[in-house]
Order: C-alpha cells, then sequence, then structure tokens
C-alpha cells in the first residue's frame, strides 16, 4: 500500500492557493492589504487547527487578534489554540464565539477572572497550564502550531522580519510553525524598504499584513520607586546580606514586582556600604527593569539578557551595550526562550513572590475565582536538574540541602536558590500563608489532573518575609520545614499557630533568622536608603535617557 | 485591613518592669492609609498601658499578639501608648512601635 508522505506540504500548497484565489490583488507577493486580513484568515485556517496567537507578557499580535475574532464560526471552529498568554479580550473572545474550543497556555494576568468563569462554563477545555519552556518544548514536539498569527516591528519587500527589542516569542513561534509546513501570518508597524537586521527570514514567513496601529506593548516590568514601603526595604537589606552575600549570588533573576525592585535599588547605597560591589549580583537574565539602572550606572552590573525589552528603555539600552543583548544596528535582541533556559540552567538564583503558600512551601498564584497563570516562575523556580557547572552559591545550596544523606540523594551536587519574598498579609489583610492553597479546589471544579501549583515546595530553599528568612535547606523532616515557615508567617493564622520553643529553637540552628541575627536594625529601613524614591531619580540617573511612557510621568 | 466607617478601639494593660528615664512624649508615623501614628507618653503608674484607635474592624486577635510581642521584647513600665491605625499591616505596627521607643532610654 502506497503511503503519501508530504501530506503536511500537500496541504500547506493547498492553503496557500486558497489564500491566492480569495485574495486576488489584494494579495501581492506575501504582502496582504490590511482590509483583506479576515478574509487570508478564512482562505487558510481550517477547523480544528491548532493556532497560536503571539500574545507575551509585553508585546501583543492585536490587530490579528481582532481580526481572528471576525471569522465565521460556521467556516472556522474547534480552533486548538497554543500561546503563552492570554492578555487581551480577544484571546477570551474567541472561545465565547464559538471559533476555538481548546487552550494550552502559560500565563492569562489582566484575563484570570474571566478565563476561571469560561472554564466553570464548560466554554474552554484547558489542556494545561505550562511552564513557558514547556510550551514551546511542546510546540516541537505534539503541540505544533498549525497556523501562527505574530508580530514584528517592520518588514521588508521580500516578508523579511525586524523584531525590533521585543523579540520575545517570536522565535520559538516562527521556527515551529514554518519547519512543520504550518503557515505564518505577520503583522507589522510598517513595511520599509530595508529592515534593520534580519530576526525572521523571509523564507519562514507566509504572508505579511501592515496593522492600522502600532502592535500594543504593555511595560509590564516598571515600578515606581515612589510607592516602595519601609517593609519592602526591610526585606530587600535581607535579601541582600542573607541571601546574596551569604552565598555570593552572582547569575539571578528577579520576579516582577516592588519587592524585588527594592533590592535592586538598594545594591548602590546598601549592598555598597557592605563591601558587595563586585562580589554580588554581576550577570542577570531579566527584563530591562529601569529600576536596576542606579546599580547599572555605579558598576555593579556586568551583563543582562531579557526575556522582552520594556517601553521606554530603549535608548538606555542602546547607549549601554556592553550590558545588554543588542545587535549591530544597536536596539536590543531579547528571545524569552533562550532567556528562559539561562534562569533554568545557568542563573543560581531566582527570587518571586506568591499569592499563597502552604505548610510544605508550595505555592500559587491561582486562587479562587481567577486563574492567573504562572509566567516564567515555574521555570525560574525550579531546580534544574541536568545542570552541570558548578559555581559557589550553587556549590553551598547543594551542601547544605544533602548534608547527612548518604547513597544517590547524599551524591555530591548543588542546587538553585529559589527563594519566596512575601510579606505575610496582602493587600485587604489577606494572609500569603495558608493551610491549604486554593488550587486543590481549583483542581477539583476544573477536574484537572493536578493542582495548579506555581513553585513546587521541594524547589523552594528559602522563605524571606518582613519577620526573617526561613532557609528550607537545613530543615530534616516534614515538621521543621512546617514550623520554618510558621515562624516567618507573622500574625497569619499560620504564623501565631506557630509552636514557639521549635521556632526558637530553628532560630538558634540559624534556620530562622530574623533582621536582629543578620545584624540589620530594622529602624534602618526608610525609604532614604533607595538609591532612586521617583520616576524622576530613574530618568536623572539614566541621564536623561530612559524615557517612561507617560503613564508614569507625575513629576 | 477592610474599610469601615466606624472607628474600633481596644486597650491592653502589661505589667512592666523596665522604666525610662524622664521623657517628653515621642510621637512617630503619620495618619495616613497604610500607615498610623503611635503616641508614647509617661505615666504614673507601673503598667504599659496601650490604647489603639483603628480604621479597620474585626482584627482584634491580631492587635492582641502583635502589642503583646511589642511587651515582650521592651517589657516597659510607667507608659501609656496611644495608637491611632489607618489600615497598616502588623508588620508597619511592629516597626512603628518599637521606632517611637527607640528614643528612650531604658534602664536594664
Amino acid at each position: 500500500m502506497d503511503r503519501t508522505w508530504n501530506h503536511r506540504a500537500q496541504n500547506r500548497q493547498a492553503r496557500l492557493a486558497r489564500a491566492a484565489d480569495t485574495l486576488g490583488t489584494r494579495l501581492r507577493g506575501k504582502r496582504v492589504e490590511t482590509g483583506a486580513v479576515v478574509d487570508l484568515l478564512h482562505a487558510v485556517i481550517e477547523s480544528g487547527d491548532r493556532v497560536c496567537l503571539e500574545g507575551n507578557n509585553q508585546k501583543q499580535a492585536d490587530f490579528l487578534a481582532k481580526a481572528l475574532v471576525q471569522v465565521d464560526p460556521e467556516r472556522v471552529h474547534d480552533l486548538h489554540m497554543v500561546q503563552s498568554v492570554l492578555a487581551l479580550p480577544e484571546h477570551l473572545d474567541v472561545f465565547d464565539l464559538g471559533i476555538a474550543s481548546k487552550l494550552d497556555f502559560s500565563f492569562s494576568g489582566p484575563q484570570g477572572g474571566r478565563l476561571a468563569s469560561l472554564v466553570s462554563q464548560g466554554q474552554i477545555h484547558i489542556g494545561a497550564i505550562h511552564t513557558y519552556l514547556e510550551l514551546f518544548a511542546r510546540y516541537f514536539v505534539d503541540l505544533t502550531p498549525r497556523v501562527s498569527l505574530i508580530a514584528a516591528h517592520s518588514s521588508d519587500a521580500d516578508g523579511n522580519l525586524y523584531t525590533g527589542p521585543n523579540t520575545e516569542d517570536t522565535p520559538a513561534i516562527v521556527e515551529a510553525t514554518a519547519f512543520s509546513g504550518g503557515l505564518v501570518i505577520a503583522q507589522v508597524n510598517e513595511i520599509v524598504d530595508h529592515v534593520p537586521r534580519v530576526d525572521v527570514p523571509a523564507g519562514w514567513v507566509d504572508f505579511v499584513v501592515q496593522a492600522p496601529r502600532p502592535n500594543v506593548i504593555e511595560p509590564l516590568f516598571t515600578r515606581d520607586p515612589a510607592q516602595i514601603s519601609e517593609i519592602q526595604v526591610l526585606m530587600a537589606m535581607m535579601a541582600i546580606k542573607g541571601l546574596y552575600a551569604e552565598y555570593g549570588v552572582q547569575r539571578l533573576n528577579h520576579g516582577i514586582g516592588f519587592d524585588t525592585a527594592a533590592i535592586e535599588l538598594l545594591l548602590p547605597t546598601y549592598g555598597e556600604s557592605l563591601g558587595l560591589k563586585g562580589k554580588i549580583c554581576q550577570h542577570w537574565a531579566l527584563n530591562p527593569h529601569p529600576a536596576l539602572i542606579p546599580a547599572i550606572e555605579a558598576g555593579w552590573v556586568q551583563s543582562i539578557h531579557s526575556f522582552g525589552s520594556e517601553l521606554g528603555m530603549e535608548d538606555y539600552i542602546r547607549a549601554r551595550s556592553d550590558v545588554f543583548f543588542t545587535g549591530p544596528d544597536g536596539s536590543l535582541r531579547s528571545n524569552r526562550a533562550f532567556s528562559q533556559a539561562a534562569g533554568h540552567y545557568a542563573c543560581d538564583l531566582f527570587i518571586g513572590s506568591t499569592l499563597q503558600m502552604d505548610l510544605a512551601g508550595n505555592s500559587s498564584t491561582a486562587t479562587l475565582g481567577r486563574i492567573t497563570g504562572f509566567g516564567g516562575a515555574p521555570n525560574m523556580g525550579s531546580d534544574a536538574r541536568g545542570r552541570r557547572h558548578a559555581s559557589p552559591a550553587w556549590l553551598k545550596a547543594g551542601a547544605q540541602a544533602r548534608e547527612g544523606l548518604t547513597g544517590a540523594r547524599g551524591t555530591p551536587r548543588g542546587q538553585k536558590l529559589v527563594v519566596q519574598m512575601v510579606e505575610t498579609f496582602r493587600e485587604h489583610m489577606q494572609p500569603a500563608f495558608v493551610e491549604r492553597l486554593d488550587a486543590w479546589t481549583l483542581a477539583e471544579q476544573a477536574g484537572m489532573a493536578l493542582p495548579p501549583i506555581m513553585v513546587y515546595g521541594d524547589d523552594v530553599t528559602h522563605v524571606l518575609t518582613e519577620e526573617g528568612i526561613a532557609n528550607l535547606l537545613l530543615c530534616r523532616t516534614d515538621e521543621e520545614r512546617e514550623q520554618a515557615i510558621r515562624g516567618v508567617a507573622g500574625y497569619t493564622p499560620v504564623g501565631l499557630g506557630r509552636d514557639r520553643r521549635m521556632v526558637e529553637n530553628l532560630r538558634d540552628r540559624g534556620v530562622i533568622r530574623r533582621a536582629a541575627d543578620l545584624g540589620i536594625d530594622q529602624r534602618d529601613a526608610t525609604r532614604n536608603l533607595l538609591a532612586a524614591r521617583s520616576m524622576r531619580d530613574l530618568v536623572r540617573a539614566s541621564g536623561g535617557l530612559y524615557q517612561p511612557p507617560a503613564r508614569f510621568r507625575n513629576w | 485591613m477592610t474599610n469601615s466607617t466606624s472607628i474600633e478601639s481596644m486597650h491592653f494593660e502589661f505589667d512592666g518592669h523596665r522604666h525610662p528615664a524622664a521623657f517628653t512624649p515621642v510621637l512617630v508615623g503619620v495618619v495616613g492609609s497604610g500607615n498610623l501614628e503611635v503616641m508614647v507618653e509617661p505615666a504614673a503608674h507601673d503598667r504599659c498601658s496601650v490604647g489603639i484607635e483603628t480604621s479597620a474592624r474585626g482584627f482584634e486577635a491580631i492587635w492582641a499578639a502583635v502589642v503583646r510581642d511589642f511587651h515582650e521584647r521592651h517589657h516597659l513600665a510607667g507608659v501609656t501608648v496611644s495608637v491611632n491605625d489607618m489600615g497598616a499591616t502588623p508588620a508597619v505596627v511592629s516597626l512603628r512601635l518599637d521606632q517611637a521607643v527607640a528614643g528612650l532610654k531604658v534602664a536594664p
């Protein structure tokens, strides 16, 4: 019996032929007239297709998203959406309208509440909430997109694409799609004679359409220093002295938030006073956080590789090409897959935050009524067991975790430092520490195989709150781990439920260290320690190169 | 803490044994959202007397624990502590209480 071995290629040719027929003169080469985009989607997308609609933390293929919700659900339905982020209303409208039915994703941010409601109504079947690297990996195994709708900054007449600083997910999406018989459709802000650099070769792109407006970019990593509290300054002092200096951390990633912004702003002041310059924090996998500008200017930072860019940082990045990964054209080339891999394998420390943590150290941002997904935390906040290269921080963490163990578990190896930095109470006095994560209830409600835990407790090495640092590497039993967490859980019900004698014993052993134990007087924790106390200070520190988005200009 | 139009009052008394040297009243903090002001005054008794006025209702158990821990840290005698709270977290409350006491000279 003869078998056809190029079915995908034939199907691809059929789709391209349909597009040519449908569009006629509205298609020239790869260029599609702006007004013909819905007809294009009708011609090339088939019901049941896996479709990637580029939506990241920042850059959005928003014009193509608006086009996709205009297709006729009678003709195109049961799509399986495979994408990083659900950020725009259209990302969920496709399910509401009956165009798509299945979803695999990583992060849902602003759409978290609506997603929870659509899932509970049975309108979306969730394959899984993935880590970024897991989702990208499955693009190359069993979740390969048939059609990908991507965003780039500009295209030339042939269809060579320039992504600008926010390359983000584009390389992973295009590579998987273009090399498996799929189709790549790009929206661009402008069509130019020559792109500044070719980020995606024309041969990998099937259609280019100029969007009426530049694609949406969200300044997700900008934190106004004016909103940093004294408690956050105190926690940052403990992080620098009790963790970064303690382990000699040189390679690291910071999650988003005011807690870590405070650390960044204390490096050139408090860090300097401790004599730590050159001894910690020289290499980063990090978006271009404006809060890092004073530390960069003071010579603390050698390199930063980024997942995406940050609005307003373009000129600053261009002028600091020794630090950032910029191309010959001077602009940043970010890459989410590479930066996630760097965070997973090359960083010695990840410090992030969470909404809930239980007594085993499991944490989740998926809470009742709101499924926000996890972003990069599951990759950054886990120990890469395939790692081989040694560094002092990695070795020390591994030695602490393995002390006294024998056999396979006692074999010498390092461990990544994974720190959860949380104030004991969140806004509206919601305790961050709980006996049972909402994730368990969500798993029951949505029929998930596993509770949506963001960072697993056995990957967490330290919990840092305003009450001190719990070093879970030194805990030898589940009971010790529970009391170490209760011991820094403050006045939450979990904290008030501590065994005071056992917590004091853990403190004597250095498992729990309070500010005073670290030689930090908490009254020194004032906003005066911040290297910049306002957005204006950040602009000044950048020599006027940083241009914050209008919403942050409050002077 | 939750918003409410009415103010909740609480009072706590502890026996102390560390008398500060004579001092003029100390005031720290500001009355504003998520913050509080703390005043410490000398009193003609041997106790540490703490009065709290808070805009956030329903957190008496947490206040009791915060104030108890404060007293265990300092064991002050002969002082009256007045707190005007606008929804500060326990961490901020503890910080302000310690800041207020920091200026007092206390016999060991």
